[in-house]
């Protein structure tokens, strides 16, 4: 009959299987592994889980002790007062926008100028590029405090201080080097003779390099891009020191700035935190595949 | 199809680098000349500006009657193929190989019909609507090919372009290329460090060496009477034995004993050295005659021959090619002579080849 081939190979149960005693062992790890898992995550979420929550309760159930962590009235008001105020927009909102014109300008400012330059040192023969590529990394060695003084004072000069300019212009160069250096592991991975066939078939080398090398590029743009992005946009040192007025002000000082009169609304802190930290989320989750690349590959040297 | 000069190249890069120190090379029409040497030699740079990629830093280039020097490469008319192929990973076969003529802005039915012809010539028609991951090493390098070919240009430029292939499937191409090029009677410059691809391919080979042209001769020149001490013991595997002479007696005398026919001409009252090949010597029983005797320190049993590593009581033991019939354990007390005729001769504080 045509069942017992079948059932010939299910008998013997353990024989074709794992030996017992692994498997509790497996079982017993993994779930150790899941404990102590399971308390880091609680750990590191607490925060933001209470942000969240904060952003949507009343704000007597706030300050309620003990406090209340499920039984409360939800509300979006708190959201409202995010965006708008009595008689029109809310400052706050205007800083959000202020956050998304300098971190999106700054960004693209520095990718249109650190892809072609990294190009260039992956590219072509300098004099002391090592030397080069050090001293612009070096530029990244001192954390921005250092800095924001002798900054303040030659911005006071030149007129930069207190505008969206000013900021542009500090965090793209800050963000230039860091483009360099990740976009110069993309390039070096790709081939230059891709570009040397191009140019053999006709086309000049910024050609060459414009219609073969970028489009290969671009995973590793769109990666160095969001780690640009996120860095301007969550940069609070330049921000807070550099302007000052609520039109040209970005969102972390903004935020900050809640914090410190006689009463302390939390329920528009979290709320304006929430909403303030949303659109990184969503750009990292959204392009998380070509980050693990870019991070890898970039790291990867042949 | 046209020839190529190139003269007195010289290339310095920015960063203070050497790459060609000096080179002169006189390709002529539908010849497949072979650049060879090590690493690092100015090989691939000499190409590369042949090919416009790099700009040298003085020295002349003509292709056929024309000046080349300020051309950019695409107005060069020559084809290049690369040691990874650079094939556009976007493009199917049909487009990789259409992509140089659609650039020229040739006629579509004139396109397909170059296209067809080149895919029939490097039998690639079943591959035509692949992408380049589809396609398997040799595949890829043999659409790499039949993109040159469609330009029809004046030259091809080869960069170590089996470097990449297996062994076998690199033997395979070595005779397609060597096959394709008598075909069309092109004119090919062939870069490799590999000296079997160069012997076996090349009607002339240049040993480059830090820079300089150290020989340019056909195969069979370069293999018998090596230029340099750098060419006798880069060309061969294993190279030259480099045995030092003394002129006694209207004799070539080697360290032990061994006697090696003079060529004529010897100078006088210099420290020489002789290049002997490894089937130019023999391994025989001790006290042969015209032998010295020589112990056996190692044997390379390689199938169709014996590599023999023998201590004749000189400075550096030589090896010695015997055919597999031929032989000895290792440490047993042999004998060693010299069979071939006159080996060429090197001054020791020149290096160069005097006899």
């Amino acid at each position: 009959m045509a069942v017992s081939v079948d059932e010939a190979v299910s008998t013997g149960p353990g024989r074709d299987h794992t030996p017992p005693a692994r498997r509790s062992g497996g079982r017993g790890r993994s779930v150790l592994e899941v404990a102590l898992l399971a308390v880091l995550a609680v750990v590191m979420l607490f925060p933001a889980l209470w942000m969240i929550e904060t952003s949507i309760k009343e704000n007597r159930d706030v300050y309620a002790i003990p406090a209340k962590f499920f039984d409360f009235t939800v509300t979006l008001e708190h959201f409202k007062d995010v965006f708008v105020a009595s008689g029109g927009r809310s400052a706050l909102s205007v800083s959000f926008l202020n956050s998304v014109v300098v971190a999106g300008v700054s960004t693209a400012l520095a990718t249109v100028l650190g892809v072609p330059a990294a190009w260039a040192y992956s590219r072509f023969s300098v004099k002391a590029k090592k030397d080069q590529l050090f001293f612009i990394l070096s530029t990244r060695f001192m954390p921005p405090v250092v800095v924001v003084i002798p900054i303040f004072l030659m911005y006071r000069q030149v007129g930069l201080i207190d505008s969206k300019l000013g900021l542009i212009l500090i965090y793209a160069a800050f963000n230039v080097p860091f483009t360099i250096w990740m976009m110069k592991g993309f390039v070096d991975e790709v081939p230059a003779e891709y570009e040397d066939a191009a140019m053999l078939d006709g086309y000049t080398r910024l050609q060459a390099f414009w219609r073969y090398t970028l489009p290969l590029l671009l995973p590793g743009i769109a990666a160095t891009a969001v780690f640009a992005l996120i860095f301007s946009w969550n940069e609070f040192v330049f921000a807070i020191f550099l302007t000052s007025s609520d039109t040209v002000r970005t969102a972390p000082p903004a935020i900050a700035g809640l914090i410190g009169g006689t009463t302390v609304d939390w329920g528009l802190v979290a709320a304006a935190s929430v909403v303030f930290a949303l659109p990184v989320l969503v750009f990292a989750y959204l392009v998380r595949k070509h980050l693990v690349a870019g991070v890898t590959l970039g790291a990867v040297r042949r | 199809m046209a020839g190529i000069e190139v003269t007195a190249l010289h290339k310095r890069y920015p960063d203070g680098t050497v790459a060609v120190e000096h080179v002169d090379l006189s390709i002529g029409d539908g010849e497949l000349f072979v650049m060879l040497g090590p690493s690092g030699c100015g090989k691939t740079t000499t190409l590369r500006a042949i090919a416009g990629l790099e700009r040298q830093t003085t020295g002349d280039i003509r292709i056929g009657d024309t000046l080349v020097n300020d051309l950019p490469p695409a107005e060069r008319d020559i084809a290049m193929v690369f040691q990874f192929y650079a094939l556009y990973p976007h493009l199917r076969t049909r487009d990789n190989l259409a992509f140089p003529l659609r650039a020229e802005g040739l006629p579509k039915a004139e396109v397909r019909e170059r296209v067809d012809e080149a895919a029939r010539l490097m039998r690639l028609t079943p591959l035509l609507d692949r992408r380049p991951h589809r396609l398997s090493g040799g595949e890829q390098q043999r659409v790499a090919l039949a993109r040159a070919l469609v330009r029809r240009p004046r030259a091809f430029l080869m960069d170590e372009p089996l470097t990449n292939l297996d062994a076998e499937l690199r033997e395979d191409m070595r005779t397609e290329i060597k096959h394709l090029q008598g075909e069309l009677g092109a004119t090919m410059v062939y870069v490799t460090h590999d000296q079997v691809e160069a012997m076996s391919l090349g009607h002339r080979i240049a040993i480059l060496n830090k820079g300089r042209v150290e020989q340019i001769g056909t195969p069979l020149e370069v293999y018998d009477r090596p230029a340099s001490l750098f060419c006798a013991a880069f060309i061969g595997s294993p190279p030259m034995n480099l045995i030092e002479v003394e002129v006694a007696d209207g004799k070539l005398r080697g360290q032990g004993g061994l006697v090696l026919t003079p060529p004529p001409g010897l100078p006088r009252d210099r420290r020489l050295v002789a290049g002997v090949r490894p089937e130019a010597l023999e391994v025989t029983e001790p006290g042969a005659e015209h032998s010295v005797p020589a112990r056996v320190v190692s044997a390379e049993w390689l199938g169709d021959e014996i590599i023999y590593v023998v201590d004749h009581g000189g400075q550096r033991d030589v090896r010695v090619r015997m055919p597999p019939t031929v032989r000895f354990a290792a440490d047993a007390p042999v004998g060693l002579r010299h069979t071939g005729g006159p080996p060429p001769v090197y001054d020791v504080s020149t290096e160069e080849l005097v006899a």
